[in-house]
Order: C-alpha cells, then sequence, then structure tokens
C-alpha cells in the first residue's frame, strides 16, 4: 500500500468520530462537578448537617434539570451507574413486580435492533416464566407499529423499544408506538441513551412509562445514569438490589453527588444547546457524507435517511473491510459496530437485523460526530477514509503529537 | 452554604477525595473513550481500567481477573449474595450493613455480644444444623468501628464447607496494606494460606512500587501476644467475652511488621466487597473481588458483556482511576486512633457511654450514645457548632429510627441516643478540640438534668 502523502492538515491529536460509544466529558461539566469531588463531598444522605445538606440540594437540582430535559418531574428520576443498570432495572423490575402481583400477562416485546442489555435482560426473564418476543426491524431500522400491534394481540405485560439505536442512528417513533401499547394495556419502556439531549422528548406528554438515560452518552461523566419512573399513573417496580433504601426504595447505594451534577449540568447544556447543535453537526455530516460519496461510488447508508440523528453515519463501503479501514487510519476513531461488542469477530446483529449480508456488514463503519466535531476534523476524516478506501495506509503522526491526554 | 470552619467527622458517609485520587481522576477525564472500543482512544481508557484492576487486586489479595467493578459497596453485597447465595442457606451478622440485611432478606441472624462482636459459637451450631451456606459478615461496622473475627469465622465456614462474602466498605482503606491483625485472637501465625495465584499478564505496565510488594505475600509475623497492634487496645484479651473497660491508649505499635490487614488471603474469605468514595476515591464506583474457584459468577445486571459477563455497563475508567489510586494512597488509619482517643475521652467525661468500645475497632471511629438525649437532637446540635457527624449510617439518617446495629448489642433504649464520629483521613488535632468543645456544650445543653454524670 501507497503511504498518504496529501492529507489535509490534521489537528494535533487523534479525530474521535465515535460519539455513539462514549462522549468526551464536556469541560463545563467537569467543572461544575470538581468542588462537589473535592469540597463540597458530604454524603447527600447526611442530610442533616450541613455538608450533607449541601450535597442534597445539588442531588435535586440535578434531578429537577434532568427532568426539564426529559418532560417529567424530578420526582420521577431516579439515579443509577447508567443506561445498562436502567434498563435492567426497568424490564425485570417491571415484570417481577407485575408477577408477584398475580398478573396473567407474561409476554414481553422487545425490537432485535435493540442495545444488547436489553435483549439480555429479555432473555433472562425467559428464565422466569416470562415470554420473550423479539419483534423485526424494516430495512431502514424502523419498526413496522402494525407488527406491534400483531404481537400486542397476546396480552403484554411490558413493550420496550429503544428511542435512538446506537448503531445506525435511526429514530424510533417512540410516541405512536408507546400509544400502541399503552392501548393494549401494556407498559412502555424506551431506552433514550442515544435519544437523549439529541432529539426533543416529553415523556409524560407521549405517556411513556419507563425510560432509560446515560450520561456519557451525552458529554456528563460514565459512571452515572437515571431512570425516569411515571408517577401518574403510577409504575411499580421490584428493585434490582436494595439496601439503604435511596431513590425511593427503587435503587439502593450512597448517590454519587459529583456525578450527579454532572449528568444535571450536561442535560441542562443540551436543553439550551439541542437545536443549534444538531444543526451544526448536520452541517458536518452532510459534507462528510458527501466527499464520501463523491469519491466512493457505491457507499451505501444504513438506516432510515430521515428519521435519524444528526450525528450518526453508518456506511457501507463498496470494497474494503472495516477492519482494513480502520487499521489504515489509526488516527481515525470510528468503529465497526457497538463499542460492547467491538472486539468480537462477529458481525453486527443490528445490520444482519437490516437485512445484511455479513460479508456487508463486515464492510460497514460506524461514524458519530459530537459536540467537540471540528469542520478540520471532518476534512481529514474524509480524506482519510476515502484514502484508506483506495488501499493507502495513513500514516500515524507519531511526531509532534500531542498524545491523547 | 458552608461555614468556612466546618469541621467534617462523618468519614464512614463518605471520604474526602484523597489528592491522589483527584489527580489520577482528572488525567482519565482528559482522555475520551469507551473502554470497550478497540481504536486507540479505546485502548488508552482501557490501560487505565486494566492497569487499576491489577493495582486494586494486588492490594487486596486477589487476582485482576477475579475483580468485577460495580457502582459502588451496595451493588457489590448485593452481587455476592445473588452469585454466591443461589441454593445456599444464608446466615448474616446481625450488625450487617442494610445492603446485606436486605439483599438476604430471610437469611438466619447470627447474634452478637455487647461490644458488636460475632458469636462464633453461634456460627458453629448455625453451620451445623443445615446444608450448605453463604455466610455475611462485615470486617468493620459503619456505625462502631467494630472489627469481627474473620479469619476464625472463615475457618468455621470453611470446615462446613459454607462461603463466607465479607463486607470490607468501612476496612478497605482504613486497615490497609501496612495495617495490622484483624483480630487479636487471630494474632497468630496463619495456620494455612491461600496459595497466591501469579497475577496475568504482568508487564510491568505502569504499576506502582507498592503494587508489586503487595503481590508478594508478607511475611508470617511473629505471635505478638502482649503487645499493641496500633489499635487502642491491649492484648491479649478475651475475644468475645470483652469487659465493658475503656482500653489504655496505646505506644508500641509496629504495624510495619504485620500482614495486610484487608486481604481476600489474610481474611480466608470468598469474597470482598469494596467502595471507593468510602478509601477516600470517587463514588459511584465500588468493586466485588472473589476467589479464583468462584469467580465466574452470574451477573446482576447483565447486558454487553463488560467484566467478562459479571457486570454490564460501561466501565468508568475516571471513577475506577480514582479508586485504584485512593486504595494505593491508603495507609494504616491506625495515626487517628490518638484523636479519636482524645474525642472519646473527653465525650465519656461529659457523659457519654462508648458503644462497642471494649472490642478491636477501625482506629477512626467512635460511636458515642448519650442517655436521654435523642440522636437526632445531638446531631442538630452539633451542626450549629459547625461539626458533622452522623446518627448511625448515612443511608438511614433520615430516619429517626433505633439503630438496628445498637440495638442487636443489647444498647436498649441507647440505640436511638447514639452518634457516629467518624474521622476522615484528613482529621487534625484541631478538628478534635472544637469536637471536643461542642461536645462539651451540647452534652451540658441537652443531657437531663437527673442523669448520673459519669465519673
Amino acid at each position: 500500500m501507497d503511504a498518504m502523502t496529501d492529507l489535509p492538515p490534521r489537528p494535533n491529536r487523534p479525530v474521535y468520530l465515535d460519539n455513539q460509544a462514549t462522549t468526551r466529558c464536556d469541560p463545563r461539566v467537569l467543572a461544575k462537578m470538581l468542588p462537589y469531588f473535592t469540597e463540597e463531598y458530604g454524603n447527600p444522605h447526611s442530610a442533616e448537617h450541613v455538608m450533607g445538606h449541601i450535597a442534597e440540594t445539588a442531588v435535586e437540582d440535578a434531578r429537577a434539570e434532568i427532568a426539564a430535559l426529559l418532560g417529567a418531574e424530578p420526582r420521577e428520576i431516579v439515579f443509577t451507574s447508567g443506561a445498562t443498570e436502567s434498563n435492567n432495572i426497568a424490564i425485570k423490575g417491571a415484570a417481577r413486580f407485575a408477577a408477584r402481583m398475580g398478573t396473567e400477562r407474561r409476554r414481553i416485546i422487545t425490537v432485535a435492533t435493540e442495545h444488547k442489555c436489553v435483549l439480555e435482560t429479555v432473555a433472562d426473564l425467559a428464565d422466569e416464566g416470562f415470554e420473550p418476543v423479539i419483534l423485526p426491524v424494516g430495512a431502514d431500522g424502523l419498526l413496522d407499529p402494525d407488527a406491534l400491534r400483531a404481537a400486542l394481540e397476546t396480552p403484554t405485560l411490558l413493550v420496550s423499544v429503544m428511542g435512538v439505536n446506537n448503531e445506525i442512528g435511526v429514530v424510533q417513533d417512540i410516541r405512536a408506538l408507546a400509544a400502541i401499547a399503552k392501548e393494549a394495556g401494556a407498559l412502555f419502556h424506551t431506552d433514550i441513551a442515544q435519544a437523549t439531549g439529541k432529539i426533543p422528548l416529553d415523556l409524560t406528554g407521549w405517556k411513556i412509562d419507563l425510560a432509560s438515560v446515560s450520561g456519557h452518552k451525552i458529554y456528563a461523566p460514565k459512571g452515572i445514569g437515571a431512570l425516569f419512573v411515571r408517577r401518574r399513573p403510577r409504575v411499580r417496580l421490584t428493585p434490582l438490589f436494595s439496601g439503604g433504601g435511596q431513590e425511593r426504595g427503587f435503587r439502593s447505594g450512597t448517590l454519587p453527588t459529583p456525578l450527579i451534577v454532572g449528568l444535571g449540568e450536561a442535560c441542562r447544556l443540551a436543553r439550551e444547546e439541542m437545536a443549534d447543535e444538531a444543526r451544526r453537526i448536520g452541517t458536518l455530516r452532510a459534507t462528510l457524507l458527501d466527499r464520501l460519496q463523491g469519491a466512493i461510488p457505491g457507499i451505501a447508508i444504513n438506516g432510515s435517511r430521515d428519521a435519524r440523528i444528526q450525528g450518526n453515519l453508518n456506511l457501507t463501503f463498496p470494497a474494503r473491510a472495516a477492519a482494513d479501514i480502520m487499521a489504515a487510519v489509526p488516527d481515525l476513531c470510528v468503529s465497526t459496530g457497538s463499542a460492547c461488542s467491538s472486539a468480537e469477530i462477529e458481525p453486527s446483529y443490528v445490520l444482519k437485523a437490516l437485512g445484511l449480508s455479513d460479508d456487508s456488514a463486515a464492510r460497514t463503519l460506524r461514524i458519530g460526530i459530537g459536540r467537540f466535531t471540528s469542520p478540520a476534523d471532518i476534512d481529514y476524516a474524509a480524506a482519510a477514509l476515502v484514502a484508506a478506501h483506495r488501499g493507502q495506509t495513513v500514516a500515524e503522526h507519531t511526531a509532534q503529537r500531542v498524545p491523547p491526554p | 452554604m458552608a461555614p468556612a470552619a466546618m469541621v467534617y467527622l462523618d468519614a464512614n458517609a463518605t471520604e474526602p477525595l484523597r489528592p491522589e485520587a483527584r489527580v489520577a481522576m482528572l488525567s482519565a477525564f482528559d482522555g475520551v473513550g469507551n473502554p470497550s472500543s478497540i481504536h486507540r482512544f479505546g485502548r488508552s481508557v482501557r490501560r487505565v481500567v486494566e492497569d487499576a484492576r491489577e493495582s486494586l487486586a494486588a492490594r487486596f489479595g486477589g487476582r485482576p481477573g477475579d475483580l468485577v467493578f460495580v457502582s459502588g459497596g451496595t451493588e457489590a453485597d448485593a452481587l455476592a449474595v445473588h452469585a454466591l447465595g443461589r441454593d445456599r442457606r444464608l446466615i448474616i451478622g446481625a450488625t450487617e450493613h442494610d445492603a446485606i440485611r436486605s439483599a438476604a432478606s430471610g437469611a438466619s441472624v447470627l447474634p452478637v455480644d455487647r461490644d458488636g462482636i460475632a458469636d462464633l459459637d453461634a456460627l458453629r451450631v448455625m453451620l451445623g444444623a443445615g446444608g450448605p451456606a453463604l455466610v455475611c459478615l462485615m470486617l468493620a461496622n459503619n456505625e462502631t468501628g467494630t472489627i469481627q473475627p474473620i479469619r476464625e469465622a472463615a475457618m468455621l465456614c470453611r470446615e462446613y464447607g459454607a462461603l463466607l462474602h465479607v463486607d470490607a466498605v468501612q476496612a478497605g482503606g482504613r486497615l490497609g496494606g501496612d495495617g495490622f491483625p484483624i483480630h487479636p485472637r487471630e494474632a497468630v501465625a496463619p495456620t494455612t494460606t491461600t496459595t497466591l495465584p501469579l497475577r496475568e499478564g504482568a508487564g510491568g505496565r505502569g504499576r506502582h512500587p507498592q503494587d508489586r510488594a503487595a503481590t508478594t505475600p508478607p511475611p508470617t509475623p511473629p505471635s505478638r501476644g502482649g503487645e499493641s497492634f496500633g489499635l487502642a487496645m491491649p492484648l491479649p484479651i478475651q475475644p468475645l467475652k470483652h469487659g465493658r473497660t475503656v482500653p489504655p491508649p496505646t505506644g508500641t505499635a509496629d504495624p510495619g511488621s504485620l500482614p495486610s490487614g484487608v486481604s481476600l488471603n489474610t481474611l480466608l474469605c470468598h469474597s470482598l466487597a469494596l467502595s471507593s468514595h468510602k478509601i477516600g476515591g470517587p463514588p459511584g464506583v465500588g468493586a466485588l473481588l472473589l476467589t479464583p474457584e468462584l469467580s465466574a459468577i452470574p451477573a446482576l445486571i447483565t447486558g454487553g458483556g463488560q467484566e467478562r459477563g459479571r457486570r454490564g455497563g460501561t466501565l468508568a475508567a475516571p471513577l475506577i482511576a480514582g479508586f485504584a489510586a485512593a486504595a494505593a494512597a491508603c495507609g494504616n488509619a491506625a495515626g487517628l486512633a490518638p484523636l479519636r482517643d482524645a474525642a472519646e475521652q473527653a465525650a465519656i467525661a461529659a457523659g457519654a457511654i462508648v458503644c462497642g468500645g471494649g472490642g478491636p475497632r477501625l482506629p477512626n471511629t467512635t460511636c458515642l450514645a448519650l442517655p436521654g438525649v435523642r440522636a437526632d437532637a445531638q446531631v442538630i446540635a452539633l451542626d450549629l457548632e459547625g461539626i458533622a457527624i452522623s446518627a448511625g449510617a448515612a443511608c438511614s439518617s433520615g430516619k429517626v429510627a433505633a439503630s438496628h446495629v445498637l440495638t442487636a448489642m443489647g444498647m436498649g433504649d441507647l440505640a436511638a441516643q447514639a452518634i457516629r464520629v467518624s474521622l476522615p483521613w484528613n482529621a487534625t488535632a484541631a478538628d478534635i478540640e472544637a469536637f471536643i468543645a461542642a461536645y462539651q456544650r451540647m452534652a451540658d445543653r441537652l443531657r437531663p438534668t437527673m442523669a448520673p454524670r459519669a465519673a
């Protein structure tokens, strides 16, 4: 392979286009968190003393920010360690509580392209006597409402459909799907880890029962997330584990005040900046896509083009394996699928659900554009991907490079 | 807003962040990437996580592959009971944290004596009375600091084919690598040790020197009957039948030559629950460390395949880095004992009764009952004086309930009249002076006039 020589000037650090795997903690979020790590470190459950009370106030302020972004009441927000835990609590908790109350309903409906933790949680419940139903999606990655209606003909306990897919970025019409589920008397849960801060949400207005939020997908730290639990009518859950009884018994354990403050600030920023940010990111994506399509005839976009968040591209290249492209551009961080499974050799089950062959899936890259992506990053990424696809190796910048901190 | 001179003596609720943890955490926050991603960013974050895992596993006497990162102590306890308690009877100490009490609902309860120390004769009877059991016994209690005779309990468990889970959340950073024996009656050379397996991938990637030291089993200690261990406590001592005497101050501590306090190897237990924010690391992360033969456990939180299927969810690299740095920075907290003792003596002089004062305790903790004065009134009065302490455990301190710990110790009405004073790693003599002055004023004001004053 020839070495590249004519790349555009590249930022002095690797270009990070994997914002569906995780996002950089926004410096403004970090700044807001830091005092709660170092000075206001009281335990928010020790509210009788001043330091505990300061922490408790910070936690409640953050709860209100999160609720505001989601269209919820603060009391409907339960803090967890992340969306995976939220999904576990929501699905297992709702199923186990309903079963304990003697419901006849055993069916739990979800979708083939859900995050692995949802699929595994639902599979776990099969061992407890529940009946998982995994619905297919169309070639555009969207769930057909009629397929849901058909599945709901058997009385169903819970429906779980993600708001935005983590690999292909498609946006399900959760408002409409929730209405269908509610009509059939089922609870409706949605994993909004990838939707939060990206698209407008109104959980109360949409009659969502349960929704899972992740911090590190929205420029907040890892290790914090939230679960929305509807109060009117009240959704009841059996907790996954208990202890000190924090979070109204839904989730025990000391609340990590600084992380919660970070999540609150990230939600506040998202609420203020979401519209502008989506426009800016959409422009960057259009530029990248234009250049790739211009230089690589036959490149294909997976998933709906319209019902899609601005930051995501999922592209099948005509001629080269995704792993080879990635190896050829070591300074460009993109991925072949979800991060959790990115070390796996298996083709993405999401892409297979869209009908891609194993061979096509192996030529597919996920590109996640985010808040800190610059036009220069896009210039570099476009040129580097085109070169890599031609079989050229894009030299790693080792000299002068500021190492990834 | 906190008064400028707030004195923080509520370390058992949460420890202030250690500077070493802050540096490690901030450095990791500067990185971006999901540790499961295979690109360069992901790999560099992964390395941060794996270095931390090696360091923590070594410090607590296990293998890196047997350490599962979780969100904190509560989840670690819940995971242990979920995973190790399957198809086993559950036996838990009467003074366990609510995390264990909730996870092991329906468990048989092992009684404790007046100092909060588990009755091992009762444990033997309970173990002999049925099939295989999981026993949950905390190393140090969060309210009284009482240290349980874990090694002895572990021997019994092994004799009866039971598993032993140890909640080391409070002890983890306070009976550290240069610590002291866990219990006076165990202060003899270990008769058995589990083999310390070689660490995986010992490639010498940026480990701290002390981590390396921790991989080598510490020298077998000489029998040290009659000497002091850095705790304010003499030896020998009747382990299960303590008198109510306040131990004389120590002066001859030589912790350096003694075995590591908190380790799977020295405790001979099957799993250890650890919490970052209780040892001066950031909140939101903890770990369950398992013995190799039990390491392949079923998950409580499933999905994504992280932690070899034992715990789903993206690993929080900055928190994990801070956790490991805090653990590496923790020494023996025995240096806090003189300050704690001074606070305690002054409180006794003002009419307080020390709960659990007759047994071995964490060096930073004292539980002070003031007869006739409700705990919440004491907490509020001290808060107004600028002293942050708590009534019982932080997680339950919103309620005005009697402490289950003190009730189990037979403290009666005093169980609702006790405060917990727990010194953080950075407590100063000035903090203790301020506490003493405030406590005396509080006791003078709140104590019923008819109550007999302690001599």
